[in-house]
């Protein structure tokens, strides 16, 4: 029985547009060294599906430099590997409407030629914006003993504990785990189980959908498709109970980063059931604290130099921190300077900025201060 | 496909290094950990990578297991190359018999198949273990200028320790007259950095008649270049200055990595030109909670810190737990340090376990390191001093 992977690069860019606008969804930095799309695919690899598909649709130089080869997720293959499924654009038109692919579907039927010629049984399909850290094996064996049509992966929240509500597809489930209606989230719904964007279908299946899609012109995966065929075949919920989370807007993903200061979520993202999450590797030399440094409850990665004080916050790869600076309940992404004696709070930097000497800046934990790329402040 | 390279790197890494003591008890001291995630082979390594020296023997004699692997296609020094590249040379059996290598002379003697193979003009050859950042190619650029058989990098020691070295007499021009191992009474303070680059030709001369004689210990410093001199052979001495370390000793090695610390470091490793190289390993970022206290320290990936590191060096993976204290040391990969352990002036190799309220190397001082071998497992409460 032969897996391949599928992922969607760009599928809510929308969400976050303060990050997305040099750089795809997949592409952001998250948790001090990684990117979005670092856990979808150390998930297959984990999984021993070692043939993905990354589905891109624009803004995707970031993404490319990322991922390179494949090599840091040991995806450079003869055969299989990691391959980039660029926009589909012919000379003529895109079939479907007569543009590049705008939703989910279109970007299936854009990556019809790698479906058939992945050669494998079954495609497991990933948001890159979903925060987990799953065995994909035990969903498409469940997938198989069932004989279902289609397996969503589910995760049961409490509402008081959802930290983004945008875009989320409440999934209902009746006996034997069969999905039995998926429908929009609304305010004030308790104990939901949410759809993950994480499906498991064989390729036939998927293959003849997408024949069926061409010939319809539907539009949406959800509503036009799922939605139809929901009453005639089986489509299998798989509950995951381990650690989740989705990034929906810039205040979504200040809080989900800083989740990742407490153990359990670093336990579960990380070290869960001994799978690790891979990404680009960069030779960093080790961090240097100075003999001024003050680090409490924090996350720093390779690279920093730190001689100031920082507290609460998470630290991309080559951060400075100066003498007497102070930083707290800020996420500071790659290279980012700080000069000395400036004060920050409730900041998103992103790669590259440099704040100079005793400026002070601050946002709120429900309204983090976002500064973009390259900026001087 | 052009079959040719203009230098071949020799690096020298089968060295046991018996006075690391248990550092090298189950590898070769080329692959000893160095500044928490290199190890010492990668400054040759990254250094050849920075002169654009792209093709590399490593010659690997004594417990080659661990150096094979990690040194493995040689991707992270970009020396995965389809014609040139890193390769491992082990000594092997040949129609007329075996032998282990004899010398550093001998061990190049008997690869010079590997060589002739790239028909270079010039041999560079390193040895695996010491710690410096050079670019080779100005030395080879010296060499060529010269018009010399053979350059031998040196680097200015003081007179008091020169009697610790192989020292050069040169003259102005850097023309090498006299050469001395050890010398009890030295008359210059040039010693050889075990750098040297040689006409390709001129050294399988003298490597063929040093096979020959019965009476060599095969040895680059003992034998051959005292016989070049003696030959005639224009030698020269290339003069080196920056940061030069041999770290052949538990103390050598110890005031090394201590070099990494302070405001304005011995020996830079953050500095972004000439990069040193290195195997990596996903591991998570380092997460320093709310009861911890770092004071002049590097700390690398997959720490998790909640106790106090003061002046150390700390590579991957290390747990130090709430109340413990680590001083003036240095901590290997995957070291656990629990609940009120302190270790102080040590080396703790990989893999070990502090336990609770232990205590290591308490007392001691610069002089007096005390190591703690891979994979130890120290009780609670124990009280681990004395240095074997």
């Amino acid at each position: 029985m032969k897996v391949a992977g599928l992922i969607f690069s760009n599928i809510h860019d929308g969400c976050i547009p303060e990050m997305t606008h040099f750089r795809t969804m997949a592409s952001i930095p998250f948790g001090c060294r990684y990117r979005l799309i670092d856990f979808a695919l150390s998930n297959m690899v984990n999984s021993g599906i070692t043939n993905v598909g990354i589905i891109t649709h624009y803004n995707y130089r970031s993404l490319l430099d990322h991922i390179g080869t494949g090599k840091d997720w040991d995806l450079s293959r003869r055969s299989g590997g990691i391959k980039i499924i660029s926009p589909y654009v012919t000379a003529f038109e895109n079939q479907v409407s007569g543009k590049m692919y705008e939703n989910r579907l279109e970007a299936i039927v854009g990556a019809s030629s790698f479906i058939k010629r992945c050669g494998a049984d079954y495609i497991v399909m990933s948001d890159c914006d979903v925060i987990l850290n799953i065995d994909l094996n035990e969903v498409v064996e469940d997938h198989i003993n069932s004989g279902a049509y289609i397996t969503l992966v589910t995760k049961k929240l409490k509402s008081s504990l959802l930290t983004t509500e945008k875009n989320m597809k409440v999934v209902k489930i009746g006996e034997n785990n069969r999905v039995l209606d998926i429908v929009n989230y609304k305010k004030g719904q308790r104990d939901i189980n949410v759809n993950t964007n994480i499906m498991v279908i064989s390729r036939f299946d998927l293959e003849e959908l997408i024949s069926d899609v061409l010939s319809h012109s539907y539009r949406d995966l959800t509503d036009d498709l799922f939605l139809k065929k929901l009453k005639k075949k089986l489509f299998r919920a798989w509950c995951y109970d381990g650690w989740y989370d989705y990034i929906s807007s810039l205040e979504s993903y200040f809080k989900v980063s800083m989740k990742l200061l407490t153990p359990e979520a670093r336990e579960g993202l990380f070290y869960s059931g001994g799978r690790r999450i891979y990404t680009k590797l960069r030779n960093s030399a080790p961090v240097k604290y100075s003999s001024g440094a003050m680090v409490k409850n924090s996350l720093i990665a390779d690279g920093c130099t730190i001689e100031g004080c920082v507290e609460n916050s998470i630290l991309f790869r080559g951060v400075h921190v100066g003498k007497g600076s102070v930083v707290r309940n800020s996420i500071l992404l790659q290279d980012t300077f700080v000069s000395n004696d400036a004060d920050i709070n409730c900041t998103i930097a992103d790669k590259n900025v440099v704040i100079k000497d005793s400026r002070r800046l601050s946002g709120h934990d429900t309204m983090p201060f976002f500064i973009t790329k390259g900026t001087v402040v | 496909m052009y079959k040719k390279k203009e230098c071949v790197v020799m690096l020298l890494a089968g060295g046991q290094g018996s006075r690391l003591h248990e550092l090298t008890e189950k590898t070769a001291k080329p692959s000893v950990s160095f500044g928490g995630k290199y190890k010492i082979i990668d400054f040759p390594l990254s250094n050849c990578t920075n002169s654009n020296l792209d093709t590399v023997g490593v010659l690997t004699q004594y417990q080659p297991l661990y150096l094979n692997d990690y040194i493995g296609t040689g991707l992270p020094w970009d020396l995965d190359r389809t014609f040139g590249g890193v390769k491992i040379l082990p000594p092997y059996q040949r129609q007329t018999g075996s032998d282990w290598y004899k010398g550093t002379a001998n061990a190049i003697w008997q690869n010079m198949e590997f060589i002739r193979r790239y028909n270079p003009e010039y041999v560079l050859i390193l040895s695996g273990d010491h710690i410096y950042k050079m670019d080779y190619s100005k030395m080879i650029s010296f060499h060529k200028k010269k018009k010399a058989n053979c350059t031998i990098a040196v680097i200015d020691v003081p007179l008091e320790e020169a009697s610790r070295f192989g020292i050069m007499s040169a003259d102005e021009e850097g023309k090498i007259y006299k050469f001395t191992e050890k010398p009890k009474n030295p008359d210059s303070t040039k010693a050889s950095m075990g750098i040297y680059v040689f006409d390709r030709e001129t050294l399988e001369r003298y490597l063929e008649s040093d096979a020959r004689d019965p009476e060599s210990s095969n040895d680059f410093g003992k034998d051959v270049i005292p016989a070049m001199l003696k030959g005639g052979e224009k030698l020269y001495a290339y003069q080196f200055e920056g940061y030069w370390r041999d770290v052949g000793t538990i103390d050598s090695l110890w005031s090394a990595n201590m070099d990494l610390l302070g405001e304005k470091p011995l020996f830079d490793l953050q500095n972004e030109t000439s990069r040193i190289y290195s195997r990596q390993y996903s591991s998570t970022p380092q997460f320093i909670g709310d009861s911890a206290k770092i004071v002049n320290s590097t700390i690398t990936a997959g720490c998790e810190i909640l106790g106090t590191v003061e002046n150390s060096v700390i590579g991957h993976e290390v747990k130090i737990r709430e109340g413990a204290v680590v001083k003036n040391s240095v901590i290997m990969d995957n070291v656990i340090i629990k609940e009120g352990a302190l270790v102080d002036y040590a080396i703790v190799d990989s893999d070990v376990t502090i336990g609770k309220g232990a205590m290591v190397g308490k007392g001691g001082g610069p002089e007096n390191i005390t190591v703690v071998g891979a994979n130890t497992i120290i009780k609670e409460k124990e009280v681990w001093g004395d240095r074997k």
